[in-house]
């Protein structure tokens, strides 16, 4: 089996039995207060520490990759919808490296 | 009496496809972006349909695509993986308590498959239980909206000029900001864990020594760590169903 697949194996046993097992196993809330407060914080820090500073990155230049970080917070931030936030981190993309 | 029970979850497969159609759209959109990230990681359209279909989770299959371009080892990525997945573990509790304890098996292994943060929301939406009918219509238009834009990305990415490439792979990370920023308005809490992740994961990366160690090992000890400090520092509210 090549290395991508393995890996696709991995992911997606690993993606379906996070999602699965509260779902048929647990009935009741979660008791435990740190269990509970780890859970609900992990989404945000792990969420954040994916973008920043791989946003940078990912365009032709630094410069448009914090202008769309920018742009993302401010719209977000204003509670724009995902696919409007979306379009805005790209357009703030294109219009800088338009004029740079 | 038959006939009407079929009408009615007709009804709710009908209207489920109705409220899935802006979120697989937006999907769509996002995807392709995935799809671009996944051909240079070396997937074939093939794995990022089946990955897409499979998996459907941008943060999740965005880790993984990481890892595999980073050449982690299988432990790693499984980590890595599940700590970007890790809110699905909380959604999905909830989401249990929103099921009629009638929900049969496959019913709840099904949905949870497609427990996305977007079709959990508008599950959640939902007064009183979430019949498993509608969420079976929203997941008819989400997943191949998913799946085939990550196809679509894949193949037709590299035919795109290099400016409309640049700016679509910053879609993806504007549907994280979408998730984690709205909720920094409503909690102090997160609105620090927010702008330390932001900043430890920076500082990491040109730190020397630090910089070294691969991206996926550095973010996941970046992310436990926080959030342990966070939940030991401010823990989360005791039950708030105690009225």
């Amino acid at each position: 089996m090549s290395y991508p697949v393995q890996q696709m194996i991995v992911m997606t046993v690993v993606t379906f039995l996070v999602r699965i097992i509260p779902l048929t196993i647990l009935r009741k809330p979660v008791k435990n207060r740190f269990v509970r407060s780890f859970l609900t914080y992990v989404p945000y820090v792990s969420l954040a520490v994916m973008t920043f500073p791989a946003i940078l990155h990912a365009t032709g230049s630094v410069y448009s990759g914090a202008a769309a970080f920018v742009v993302g917070i401010v719209l977000t931030w204003n509670r724009a919808s995902l696919l409007k936030t979306a379009a805005g981190c790209c357009l703030a993309v294109l219009i800088v490296e338009w004029l740079i | 009496m038959e006939n009407k029970t079929e009408m009615e979850s007709a009804n709710l497969f009908a209207s489920g496809i109705k409220d899935g159609i802006p979120v697989g759209l937006g999907y769509f959109a996002v995807a392709f972006a995935l799809g671009i990230t996944m051909k240079n990681a070396g997937i074939t359209p093939l794995q990022g349909f089946l990955i897409s279909a499979l998996n459907n989770a941008s943060a999740g299959e965005y880790a993984g695509v990481t890892m595999i371009a980073a050449h982690a080892t299988l432990l790693e990525t499984a980590m890595m993986v599940l700590t970007a997945n890790a809110r699905y573990l909380l959604m999905s509790t909830a989401f249990a308590l929103k099921l009629s304890p009638k929900t049969k098996l496959w019913e709840r292994v099904l949905m949870g498959f497609d427990l996305t943060d977007e079709l959990f929301a508008l599950g959640i939406r939902q007064k009183g239980y979430i019949a498993p009918k509608y969420y079976f219509g929203m997941m008819s238009v989400a997943i191949p909206g998913w799946a085939f834009g990550t196809m679509f990305g894949i193949i037709f990415g590299a035919l795109l000029p290099a400016r409309i490439v640049s700016a679509l792979s910053v879609a993806l990370f504007g549907m994280f900001l979408a998730v984690i920023i709205p909720e920094t308005r409503n909690s102090r809490v997160i609105a620090v864990i927010v702008v330390c992740g932001f900043f430890f994961s920076w500082l990491a990366s040109v730190l020397p020594g630090i910089r070294e160690i691969s991206e996926g090992v550095r973010m996941l000890v970046i992310t436990i760590v926080i959030s342990v400090i966070a939940a030991l520092v401010h823990p989360v509210e005791e039950e708030e169903n105690k009225a």
